[in-house]
C-alpha cells in the first residue's frame, strides 16, 4: 500500500520518465560510438586487405601463377596471418588457407564481407566472418584477400555488454534515486497536508512548516501561508462587521424597549400611550430603514441588484437629485452649485446613481457645512474613459488616515456619531459604483471633503 | 370620505393575512383571505374584488404566475405586490408581470393603505385627467401651468408644480413620502432625510400662506392629503 503510494507520486513518476529518457540517451551514445569504431576498423581492414592485394597482384604479373603461390604458401606460415584463395579459372583451389566459403563470394570483383572456414580450425564447422577483396587475375584466376573480423565482432560484444549492463546499473539507481525523491517529497508533503488539515479544523492562526530548504515546495508553503494570513485577515473583518452590526442594532433596539417598557411602567392616558407607541414605531422604522440598506448593500456587492443597466445622462441624474436635495439645502442655508458637462452618456442603473448621489448630498448637508462655510458642488465631468461625479463640501473632512474605511459598513467618525444616520451611506454609494465598474474616491478639496464617483464611460455604438 | 373598498389579500403567512384583514376592516374597507395561489387566482378571477394584494412568495402558484394568469383572462382588478425581496430589479420585474404597484416587507400598514386606495381610484373614473384640477379655491391648469388660488395667480416651479398636480389628482387621499419620490421624482429609493417634507413645506407656503383655509395636510405618521377643509 505504501509503495502503491510512493509510485504514484509525481516525483517518482518524474523520476521514470527521467530515466527512460536518460536511457535512450545513453544508448544512442554509445551505440553511435560502436558504430564508428566499427566504421573505422572496416576502413582500416580494407585498406590493409587492399594493400595485400595490390602487392599480390603484383607479384602474379611478375611470375606469373606460380610465384604467387609460392609468396601465398610464404605468408600463410606468418602468425596472424591474412585471409588467401587462389582458384583457377575452373574454380578449383590451387592455394589458400581457407577451406569453405560462403556460396557465390568469389562471383565479383570488390569488397565483401563473407563468412569462411580456415584449414587449421581446430573446431569443425565454426564459421568466421572476414572482410575480403576480391581480385579477378588476368587468364581466369581468381585471388581473395581478407582478414577475420574477430576482433570488430569483440568489440561489438564488449560494447554491448557495457551497454546492457550500464543500463541494469541505471535502472535500479534511477529507481532507488526516484523512491528516494519520492520518500522525501511524500513525507514534506505529509507534513503539509497534516497542517493544513489542523488549519481546516478551525485553528486559522497555524501556519505551514517551512523547511528552510527554500525550495519550491517552501514557496509554495510561504504562499499558502500568505493566502492564510489574508484569509484571517477577511474573516476577523467579517467579525468586526458582525460585531458592528450588532452593536449598531443594539442600541436602537434598546432605545425601542425602553420605550414600551416606560410607557407601560407609567401606564397614564392613552394619548400618552399613543405618544409612546408612535416612537415605538419610529424606531422599528429606522431600524427597517437600516436592514433594508444592509441587504441592499449585500445584494448590490454579490452583483444581483443592478436590473439592467442602460445608457443615461450622468448631468441629467445629477441635476434631479441635486433639485430633491435643493429645499433641503436653502433650509440649512447652503446652496449647491452644479457644473455639468452636457452629452456624456454612462451605461447604469439610474435610480442607484441616483441614491448614491442623493447619499453623498445627504452626508454633505449633514457633516458638510461650517458655520463660515456653506456652499456645496456637484459635478460631473469626463476624464478620460471616465466620468467623475463629484460632491464637495467646505466642511471639516476627512483624516487621511480615516479615508480608507468611512466606506465601511457602520463606521461613523467622531463628531457624527451625535448626529443621526446609520453609517451606510458611504458603504451604499460605494457598493453601487463597483456594481458600475466603478470607484469612489475620498479625496481633500483643500479645506472639505470631496467625494469622486468615478464610472466607466460608455461609448455609444453606431 | 372613500367607498368602503373590498380588497383580496392573497398571502400565505396566516398571522400577516390576519393583521391586514383586520387593519383592513378598521380602516373601512372588506378584506378577504386566500393562503395560496391557487386560492387566490380562483377567488381574483370570480370576485369582484377592487383590489387585490399579492404576496410574491405562494404555495402552489407564485404571485407573478398569478398575476400574468388573471391578465391573461383579461381580469384587470388593480394588484399590489408585496414581497420581501425589496430590490430594484425585483420591483420591475413585478410590474412587468402585470403589478401595478410593489411595496418591499417590512412596511408600514400606512403606507400600504394610501397605495391601494390610490390604485382603488386608478380603477375608477379617474378625476386626475381633468386639464384643470380644483380643490377649493385652488385651480390647476395643467394645460396653461398655471395654478391660482381664488382667482390669485401664484407662481411656481416645474417641480412644484408635478407636486401639486400629483396631490391633487389624489384630493382626499393620504399619499406618502415614498409615493411622491416615485411619482412626481420617479426614484424608487428611500428618502433618508426629510427631503419630501421640505419641498411641502415650500408647496405649502405658496398655496396656503395668507388664506384661511389650509388645503394641503400633514397625516401623522402616514404622509400628506391635499383636501378642501371648507367641506
Amino acid at each position: 500500500m505504501v509503495l502503491g503510494k510512493l509510485f504514484r507520486t509525481t516525483a517518482f513518476k518524474l523520476s521514470l520518465a527521467y530515466l527512460v529518457i536518460f536511457a535512450i540517451g545513453a544508448g544512442l551514445v554509445l551505440g553511435r560510438v560502436a558504430w564508428n569504431v566499427k566504421g573505422l576498423m572496416d576502413d582500416q581492414i580494407a585498406s590493409t586487405v587492399e594493400a595485400e592485394v595490390k602487392g599480390l597482384g603484383e607479384q602474379y604479373a611478375q611470375g606469373g601463377i606460380r610465384r604467387l603461390v609460392f609468396v601465398i604458401e610464404q605468408r600463410m606460415r606468418q602468425p596472424s596471418a591474412s585471409l588467401y584463395l587462389v582458384t583457377s579459372p575452373n574454380g578449383q583451389v590451387i592455394a589458400g588457407n581457407i577451406i569453405e566459403l560462403q556460396s557465390g563470394a568469389l562471383d565479383r570483383q570488390g569488397v565483401i564481407e563473407t563468412g569462411y572456414m580456415r584449414d587449421d580450425d581446430q573446431e569443425a564447422h565454426h564459421q568466421h566472418r572476414a572482410l575480403a577483396n576480391v581480385f579477378f587475375l588476368p587468364g581466369g584466376f581468381r585471388l581473395l584477400v581478407g582478414r577475420d573480423l574477430g576482433d570488430r565482432e569483440n568489440l561489438r560484444h564488449v560494447m554491448s555488454r557495457a551497454l546492457f549492463t550500464s543500463l541494469a546499473w541505471l535502472i535500479a539507481i534511477g529507481t532507488l534515486g526516484g523512491l528516494f525523491v519520492a520518500i522525501r517529497v511524500l513525507q514534506r508533503v505529509n507534513t503539509l497536508s497534516v497542517s493544513a488539515q489542523d488549519i481546516m479544523k478551525g485553528d486559522l492562526s497555524q501556519r505551514l512548516p517551512l523547511s528552510g530548504s527554500n525550495d519550491e515546495l517552501d514557496h509554495l508553503a510561504f504562499n499558502l501561508n500568505a493566502m492564510l494570513e489574508r484569509i484571517d485577515e477577511l474573516m476577523t473583518g467579517l467579525k468586526d462587521v458582525s460585531d458592528n452590526i450588532a452593536h449598531d442594532l443594539k442600541t436602537p433596539l434598546t432605545r425601542l424597549r425602553n420605550n414600551a417598557e416606560e410607557a407601560l411602567r407609567e401606564g397614564g392616558s392613552s394619548e400618552v400611550m399613543g405618544q409612546a407607541l408612535e416612537r415605538v414605531i419610529e424606531e422599528s422604522d429606522g431600524l427597517i430603514r437600516i436592514f433594508n440598506a444592509l441587504l441592499t448593500i449585500a445584494r448590490l456587492e454579490a452583483g444581483q441588484a443592478g436590473g439592467e443597466l442602460k445608457p443615461c445622462d450622468p448631468a441629467e441624474i445629477l441635476r434631479e437629485i441635486v433639485e430633491l436635495y435643493e429645499p433641503s439645502a436653502e433650509e440649512a442655508g447652503a446652496q449647491i452649485a452644479v457644473e455639468a458637462e452636457p452629452g456624456l452618456t454612462i451605461l447604469a442603473n439610474r435610480e442607484l446613481i441616483g441614491q448614491a448621489l442623493a447619499n453623498l448630498l445627504d452626508n454633505a448637508l449633514k457633516y458638510g457645512l461650517r458655520d463660515d462655510a456653506r456652499s456645496l458642488r456637484a459635478s460631473v465631468r469626463r476624464v478620460g474613459t471616465r466620468v467623475e461625479l463629484m460632491i464637495a463640501d467646505r466642511g471639516p473632512g476627512i483624516a487621511v488616515g480615516d479615508r480608507g474605511r468611512v466606506t465601511d459598513r457602520f463606521v461613523r467618525l467622531e463628531g457624527a456619531r451625535s448626529r443621526p444616520g446609520s453609517g451606510l451611506g458611504l458603504s451604499m454609494a460605494q457598493a453601487i459604483v463597483k456594481l458600475h465598474g466603478g470607484d469612489v474616491r475620498i479625496e481633500d478639496n483643500e479645506p472639505g471633503l470631496r467625494v469622486v464617483l468615478s464610472l466607466p464611460v460608455s461609448v455609444p455604438h453606431d | 370620505m372613500l367607498a368602503p373598498m373590498r380588497l383580496l389579500i392573497i398571502e400565505d403567512d396566516p398571522d400577516s393575512a390576519a393583521y391586514l384583514v383586520k387593519a383592513f376592516r378598521e380602516a373601512g374597507h372588506v378584506a378577504d383571505h386566500a393562503p395560496d395561489g391557487l386560492e387566490g387566482y380562483a377567488m381574483g378571477r370570480d370576485g369582484a374584488y377592487d383590489v387585490l394584494i399579492v404576496d410574491r412568495m405562494l404555495p402552489k402558484l407564485d404571485g407573478l404566475s398569478l398575476i400574468g394568469g388573471l391578465r391573461e383572462q383579461k381580469i384587470d382588478t388593480p394588484v399590489l405586490i408585496l414581497s420581501a425581496l425589496g430590490q430594484v430589479d425585483d420591483r420591475v420585474k413585478g410590474l412587468r408581470a402585470g403589478g401595478d404597484d410593489y411595496l418591499a416587507k417590512p412596511y408600514a400598514f400606512s403606507e400600504l393603505l394610501a397605495r391601494v386606495e390610490v390604485l382603488q381610484r386608478r380603477k375608477g373614473v379617474a378625476p386626475g385627467d381633468a386639464t384643470v384640477l380644483r380643490i377649493g379655491g385652488l385651480e390647476l391648469d395643467r394645460l396653461a401651468h398655471k395654478l391660482t388660488r381664488d382667482g390669485k395667480e401664484i407662481l411656481i416651479q416645474p417641480r412644484e408644480f408635478r407636486l401639486l398636480e400629483y396631490l391633487m389628482q389624489h384630493a382626499g387621499q393620504v399619499v406618502t413620502r415614498t409615493m411622491l419620490l416615485e411619482n412626481v421624482w420617479d426614484y424608487h429609493f428611500d428618502p433618508q432625510t426629510n427631503v419630501i417634507d421640505v419641498h411641502i413645506s415650500r408647496l405649502r407656503s405658496k398655496i396656503d400662506k395668507g388664506f384661511e383655509a389650509p388645503l394641503l395636510h400633514t397625516i401623522r405618521g402616514a404622509g400628506y392629503m391635499i383636501r378642501d377643509g371648507a367641506r
